[in-house]
């Protein structure tokens, strides 16, 4: 259970959310909102990458300010941009990356490189340099190199913005197809459509927050 | 140049601990620089040559990455050339050569993380004084990672200002590379905190 009270975040001294309180249960939730309506802060509130000025996050009980550490186990998160979140050459390498952060012993990290990338099709991959990948294979690597952490919670950054049609319907389908509870930033509505939950943000408040068929149609208006 | 970045095999040299061909590596080289043989260091180059073949990589590859150090190479031939003596320049080359092909086989056939626990294996006796030799690990991988990446936002920056009509300007070019990268670096730190690495 992902819960915010009265939480208030600030860029210096520029409101970027302001006292936002709710809880988020479902499984799928969306958020959506114009450039620079505080929707990425509010993602990255959830993983402690931002701790706020005012109020309290917390992931099953965890506060993202007290137990960072802790939060970022159980909450992985995928950001826009692959290429700023794969640390390591190579796939490997990469996927390996999270698992020794978190002293996991070697033989077994090998099986759950193996069987993350696998989920995706992407065996053949294992000792190619990233670099070489295209845009949808780079998301996905990103993608299975959170999972293979297994996280309970995941936090997505508009991850479909920087791909072509094929390769959004290809991290859609694996988003859809996962199993964890996950809360999804993004300008895509036909990916925000398929939540169970949709919240729209606007000048760091929560300006709508429902069914899509209800919040999509509203937030549509609001950008006209 | 792309001599220097690890390509996948199953190579001798591929199964060989990253320890053991560094190891190796620096006995050749110092090998190579106590013998005083010009016809020995010359004969070292065709040896060093079929160690980097084994490594499984074709020799089309192997002429395009030479390419680069040849010039270098030739470079330091002539200039032997001109202040010392056809032996010297011959016993240079021959070290020189054979250095690099060996080092090219070791990194083509050793992947960055490999190298990198090495690196963090004999920089561990710091640990005592506080010193995070895994912090040292992180950095070799992020700077190979990184160079396609700047490469990348370079071309980028490049085709921008060539479509607005500039022409080539140093300055005008390193500016927006240095603040992008600066960006990237800034994107990369939230992801390196967001994977749970404890800085």
């Amino acid at each position: 259970m992902i819960a915010l009270d009265a939480v208030s975040h600030d860029f210096d001294g520029r409101p970027v959310l302001a006292g936002i309180s709710l809880s988020l249960a479902e499984q799928r939730i969306g958020i959506v909102g114009a450039n620079g309506s505080g929707k990425s802060t509010f993602a990255r509130l959830l993983n402690g990458l931002v701790i706020p000025r005012a109020g309290r996050v917390t992931i099953d009980g965890l506060d993202t300010a007290e137990d960072v550490k802790a939060v970022r186990r159980k909450v992985g998160f995928v950001f826009q941009n692959p290429d700023h979140q794969i640390v390591m050459p190579i796939v490997s390498e990469d996927l390996a990356f999270g698992l020794k952060a978190r002293k996991v012993p070697k033989a077994e990290i090998t099986e759950r490189i193996d069987a993350a990338l696998a989920r995706y099709g992407l065996g053949h991959l294992r000792e190619r340099p990233v670099h070489q990948l295209s845009g949808g294979e780079k998301q996905l690597v990103a993608l299975s190199a959170v999972l293979v952490t297994d996280p309970d919670i995941l936090v997505f950054d508009e991850p479909t913005t920087l791909l072509d049609l094929r390769n959004r319907n290809r991290v859609a389908a694996a988003i859809a197809a996962l199993p964890h509870q996950a809360v999804l930033v993004s300008h895509d509505l036909d990916l925000v459509a398929a939540c169970e939950r949709v919240l729209m943000i606007e000048d760091g408040q929560i300006a709508a927050d429902g069914a899509p068929g209800d919040v999509l149609p509203f937030y549509r208006e609001r950008m006209q | 140049m792309t001599i220097g970045l690890y390509a996948a095999g199953r190579s001798w040299l591929h199964h060989l601990p990253a320890g053991a061909k560094v190891s190796g590596l620096l006995a050749a080289s110092l090998a190579l620089f106590l013998v005083a043989s010009p016809a020995v260091a010359i004969c070292a180059v065709p040896v060093a040559a079929a160690i980097y073949l084994s490594t499984g990589t074709p020799w089309r590859r192997l002429i395009s990455d030479l390419r680069g150090p040849a010039v270098l190479v030739g470079f330091v031939f002539l200039f032997h050339l001109a202040f010392g003596s056809a032996e010297d320049g011959a016993l240079a080359v021959g070290r020189f050569a054979t250095l690099i092909l060996l080092a090219g086989a070791v990194t083509l056939s050793t992947p960055v993380s490999e190298m990198a626990e090495l690196v963090e294996w004999l920089l561990g006796p710091l640990a005592r004084f506080g010193f995070r030799p895994e912090k040292v690990g992180l950095a070799i991988g992020l700077a190979i990672r990184f160079i396609p990446v700047i490469a990348e936002e370079y071309r980028h920056i490049r085709e921008a200002q060539a479509a607005r009509g500039l022409g080539r300007n140093p300055l005008a070019l390193i500016v927006p590379l240095v603040i992008r990268t600066l960006k990237a670096a800034d994107a990369l730190a939230d992801a390196i905190d967001a994977r749970g690495y404890d800085a």
